[in-house]
Parts: C-alpha cells; structure tokens; sequence
C-alpha cells in the first residue's frame, strides 16, 4: 500500500497510516496548533499526497472556524476526507493520544514532587515565565486587530473586555455577544453588497 | 459524580473555544478554578507551563492532567474525550456542508466577531494568572523586586523576538531557582 492504486474509489491511505501519522505529529510537536497545522499540510500535502494544496487550505479554515483545538480539528477532517467517519475516528485518537499518556503521566509526578523546595522554586518561576508568554501573545493578537483599523473590531474587542474584566460577567455571554456582533455584522456587510 | 462533572465541564471547554492558540484558557479557569473548584489558582498556573513544556493543544493537556488528579484513569479518558467530541461532530458537520456546497461565509461572519471577544477573553485570564504569579500567589517571594524584573525580563526577550516561549519559561524557572540557592547562601 504505497499509493500506487489510486482510482475514483479508492484513496492511497490506509487507516494504520492515518492513525500513525497524526499520532507522530502530535507526539513529537511542541507549541500548539499554530505550530501543528503548518506540520500537517505539509505532510499531507507534500508528503503523501493525499489532499491538494487548494482543498488543505480550505480544510485549516473549517478547523479554524469550528471550535476546539485546531489541531484537533485539522486531524478529524483529514480523517474524514481520506476514510469517512472511521478515518476521522482514527485521526482524532492519534492525535490525543500523546497528550493523554504524558500528561497523565506528568499529573502523577506533579503530586509527587510539588512539595519539594526546589521545584517550588522552579514552578514559581515559571509561571511568571508564563505570564509573560501569556500576556506577550495577547498583545501580539490585540495589536494584529487594532492595525487592521477595523473601527466595528476593536469597539467588540474593548467592550469584551469591559464587559470580562471589570463587570466579571460569564464568559458564556461575552461568547455570546461575539457572534452575536459577528453575525449582525455579516448580516449589515451582506445588506451592503460586499463583505 | 465526579466522572459526569468531568465530562459537562471539559465538554463545555471543547465546544466553546473557539479560534484556537490560548482561545480554551478562560473556560477552562472558569471551569476548573471557578466553578468546580478542582485546582487552585496556582495549581492551575502550573498546569498551563506543563502544558506549554509538553506536545499537544492546552484544552487536551488539561483535560488530561485534571482528568487524572481527579479520577485516575477513567478520568483522564473521560476528561479528554469530552474535550473532542463537541468539536468532532461540529467539524464534521461543517466537512459535510463544505463538501455540499463549498460556503462557508456565515461561520467566517461569525469568526470574524468573535476573534476580537476571544482576545479580550484571553486577556482577563491573562492578567488573572499575572497579578496571581506576582502578587497574590501563596509563596513568600511574591510581590519582590525579584520577581518583577523577572518578568519585566522574561516580557521584554519575548518581544525582542530573541527567546522562544519554551525558552522564556525554562529560564525564569532556572533563574528563580539559583536566585534562591544564592539568598539561602548569602543572607
């Protein structure tokens, strides 16, 4: 099976090899979806071969558009174009695999050292290292928004935050508000001619 | 329950965040720090730097880690399945419509308002788990010069582009460490 049988009906990959390849990725990639999805293209594209450069790039904006981890969903739909709902299951399991057994394998070791004063000491650093990675990328996303001039954006954007920070209200409706904003706007632009 | 909690509240996590990256952070606070209660605001610190050190989406690493702590095995199963499975029917879903009818402009409609909220989302986490590291956080160096030069520090490579997250994490843990080896020492 080296995808030399290909026909209409009949797509090059086996389900052994879309589990393994999604596994692969997810096991030795650091650093999230932004990092995971340029892997994936290239793999699937590139590599194997199985889905053009065209139809990926529709598939990481279907990713992008759906909630959850995009790597999540780039691996489902991959599954799904090459072998239907099992090929999607198959994907997705190799994908959270990885993250299941580290992690848990971590959370045991957590409990195990997290009283010790050394890595007190280390866990306290980092999480200020992590505060500010955390806070670096939001203003790396704020600043992305606030460049575009998008006068409608950065209104939704400054009363979500005012609405989360100061009023503390639940993040469920501030989601809300969001695409509530996003579809009145969609519904204006649509009304107007052009997006 | 705890296994049935597990599943409404990583459920929950997977089928809200939307846009990737750190998008699932503020649920997850909300749901395992806020609401259920499982971890502490530190614990929780703490399993965002292990999940920024490891593989994988931060929703997946936390559903795995809390998983765990709170319900062994089944847990961590039940955790992170949870987790995907509001998003594999979404996303099959959409992949059925796209390949029907190849539109996709009212889930972009939708995006393009929610990316500015999610950032702003984001942002309140974020300043949550900073005042927490700095200020309020139960260790004794808290709220020192030490620890605000750290950051100041650590802020500044970031944006200079000079250290990578990974990086910027390892270091000020390594930093913190000798910075106390040398106080016990000298003072």
């Amino acid at each position: 099976m080296n995808g030399t049988r290909e026909s209409e009906t009949d797509t090059p990959a086996t389900f052994l090899q879309l589990f393994l390849s999604t596994f692969r990725l997810s096991l030795f990639t650091l650093g999230g979806g932004y990092v995971i999805v340029p892997l994936m293209r290239n793999l699937f594209v590139k590599e194997y071969g199985w889905i053009d450069e065209e139809e990926m790039l529709d598939i990481i904006a279907i990713s992008q558009s759906s909630p959850g981890p995009i790597a999540v969903n780039t691996s489902i739909l991959v599954g799904y174009r090459m072998r239907g709902v099992r090929g999607a299951l198959l994907t997705l399991l190799g994908t959270i695999l990885p993250a299941m057994i580290i992690l848990s394998l971590l959370s045991l070791v957590y409990e195990w050292v997290k009283d010790n004063s050394i890595i007190q000491y280390l866990l306290e650093g980092m999480r200020i290292g992590v505060s500010a990675v955390i806070l670096h990328a939001v203003y790396v996303m704020a600043r992305t928004i606030i460049q575009k001039k998008n006068m409608i954006s950065v209104t939704i954007m400054a009363v979500a935050f005012i609405l989360s920070y100061f009023l503390q209200v639940n993040i469920l409706f501030v989601i809300a508000f969001g695409i509530i904003s996003g579809l009145i706007h969609y519904l204006f632009c649509d009304k107007r001619g052009k997006a | 329950m705890i296994y049935l909690e597990l599943f409404i509240s990583f459920f929950q996590v997977g089928i809200l965040s939307f846009g990737g990256g750190y998008a699932a952070l503020p649920l997850i606070q909300r749901q395992v720090v806020d609401v259920r209660g499982w971890v502490t605001m530190t614990q929780f610190s703490d399993i965002i730097t292990i999940s920024q050190m490891t593989p994988g989406p931060i929703a997946l690493n936390m559903a795995s880690f809390v998983g765990t702590q709170m319900g062994g095995i089944a847990g961590t199963v039940i955790a992170t399945v949870s987790v995907v499975t509001g998003p594999l029917v979404l996303a099959l879903m959409f992949a059925i419509i796209y390949y029907r009818y190849r539109e996709l402009s009212v889930m972009k409609g939708i995006l393009w308002g929610l990316k500015p909220t999610v950032v702003s989302l984001i942002a309140t986490a974020g300043i949550g788990i900073f005042t927490q590291a700095l200020f309020t956080g139960e260790s004794p160096s808290s709220g020192s010069i030490g620890t605000l030069l750290l950051f100041a520090a650590g802020g500044l490579l970031l944006v200079r582009g000079k250290l990578t997250p990974v990086k910027t994490i390892l270091f000020s843990g390594l930093f913190m460490v000798l910075w106390n080896l040398v106080q016990r020492l000298y003072v």
